[in-house]
């Protein structure tokens, strides 16, 4: 069976490390924040300005000048601060976040991404996600491995692009696989699903060396 | 010296068509309302607007671009407005998109007096074109300027009578870079006191960067998304 996207961004949580900063992208990436694991300690970090994010707020709560880079009502926990955007992009740029979990259209084998611009429609800008991608110490990447059929783990990225040779490791509905230098690695599967239907579904260069063990989710 | 205006439309004094003005907030968080709305109500046109993002349809930047009077957006997002849209296809508006963390540190720099500077950010992408790159330290970089403003509007949560500001959690945003880098700063408040009655340890914007300063009034805040945690 194919993961749904609280089960990726469950997946995605056991790559999570004591004391690590880590930057949650829009969609999946912020249910990742609902799976990190018993006994770890992770600061979350909003680009528009909050180290220390804290659940949604309760109704009476609700502070119109406390937000996510979402632009949803959050709260903050102890310890944490605020800062401008410049302060935070220079976090992000200094290297001092340690893992950055954003969504992408496509991923090459490269470690290529592409997330922000579907030529022919609308475009809406790519927000903090270059930066992002630069700059982060590592990058992870959740997303669906197919869309109508078609990969989206490719040898060459179609669509425009958010940043080269930048990403990690990709967490799908079908498989975790690593960036290598000689293309993407099969780390795990999906409990039910096979090598050879990741193998079908993945358009780059794939590596598969011994046992691929099931995803523990 | 007095850099207390009564309200807005004092505050605004100066600002005419085709003027370069920044304007403070992310999303509609810390946006300058009182600023907005009365620009709103003048026939100032041809402004280029340099903002995280253009508000929505009805409230914040939108109210200017409705009225058709931005000529150009610099932002690093502008979804959640449909008016944009149909300008930005019929060719009404242009556009600059720049990642958000380049454009923060742009108009950081114009207000720092640096002119020009690396980033990684958006190296082999369609915003490194015609952008001379460089590597550093075994990486890529591209070279970006420093962003100034004839004017650029700013709100905090309180401030002084010298202009110093402090702002409230996450709306300090891009206001705190914005209020450095305008040739003429406005700041709008939601609450003027006297100087001194502000602790200097925790001021955000200190009072050399503002040049006119008022107290807001009737915020509305409006929230774009209001997520809740339902209490057990």
């Amino acid at each position: 069976m194919a993961l749904d996207k609280n089960q990726i961004a469950k997946r995605i949580a056991q790559e999570l490390k004591d004391g690590y900063y880590v930057n949650l992208g829009i969609g999946i990436p912020t249910l990742v924040a609902n799976y990190v694991p018993e006994g770890i300690e992770v600061t979350l970090q909003s680009e528009n300005g909050l180290l220390g994010i804290g659940p949604f707020p309760h109704p009476d709560k609700v502070d119109a000048d406390l937000i996510n880079a979402g632009k949803q009502t959050v709260t903050y926990v102890d310890g944490a601060s605020f800062f401008d955007s410049a302060t935070s992009f220079g976090m992000i740029r200094g290297g001092h976040i340690d893992l950055t979990i954003l969504g992408a259209f496509e991923v090459s084998e490269e470690g290529d991404i592409a997330s922000w611009k579907v030529p022919g429609k609308l475009v809406k800008g790519m927000g903090g996600a270059m930066d992002l991608v630069a700059a982060a110490k590592n990058i992870i990447v959740a997303m669906q491995h197919t869309n109508k059929g078609a990969s989206k783990i490719l040898k060459q990225c179609t669509l425009p692009l958010t940043g080269v040779k930048c990403v990690k490791k990709v967490v799908t509905d079908l498989a975790v696989l690593d960036i290598t230098p000689q293309g993407f690695k099969l780390i795990e599967r999906a409990p039910g699903v096979t090598v050879q239907e990741i193998i079908a579904a993945t358009e780059g260069k794939l590596i598969v060396e011994g046992d691929i063990p099931e995803m523990n989710i | 010296m007095n850099k207390v205006v009564k309200n807005a439309e004092e505050a605004i004094k100066g600002i005419s068509d085709n003027m370069t003005i920044m304007f403070g907030g992310f999303g509609l968080c810390g946006i300058p309302e009182n600023v907005i709305n009365i620009l709103a109500t003048t026939s100032i046109k041809g402004i280029i607007c340099i903002s995280n993002n253009c508000g929505v349809d009805d409230f914040g930047l939108g109210k200017l671009l409705k009225n058709k009077q931005i000529r150009k957006m610099i932002a690093s997002y502008v979804g959640e407005n449909s008016e944009f849209e149909r300008q930005l296809l019929s060719g009404e508006i242009e556009v600059d998109l720049i990642p958000q963390g380049t454009l923060a540190e742009r108009i950081r720099a114009g207000g720092a007096g640096i002119p020009a500077f690396y980033v990684p950010a958006g190296y082999g992408t369609e915003v490194a074109i015609g952008k001379e790159a460089r590597e550093y330290n075994g990486k890529m970089h591209i070279l970006e300027h420093g962003l100034t403003a004839d004017y650029a509007v700013v709100k905090a949560w309180k401030g002084d009578t010298q202009g110093n500001l402090i702002y409230k959690y996450t709306a300090s945003n891009f206001n705190n870079m914005m209020a450095t880098a305008g040739k003429i700063t406005i700041a709008e408040v939601e609450e003027l006191v006297p100087a001194g009655s502000l602790d200097p340890n925790f001021i955000h914007t200190p009072g050399v960067f503002v040049q006119r300063i008022f107290q807001g009034v009737n915020y509305e805040k409006r929230i774009e998304q209001i997520t809740v945690t339902k209490p057990n």
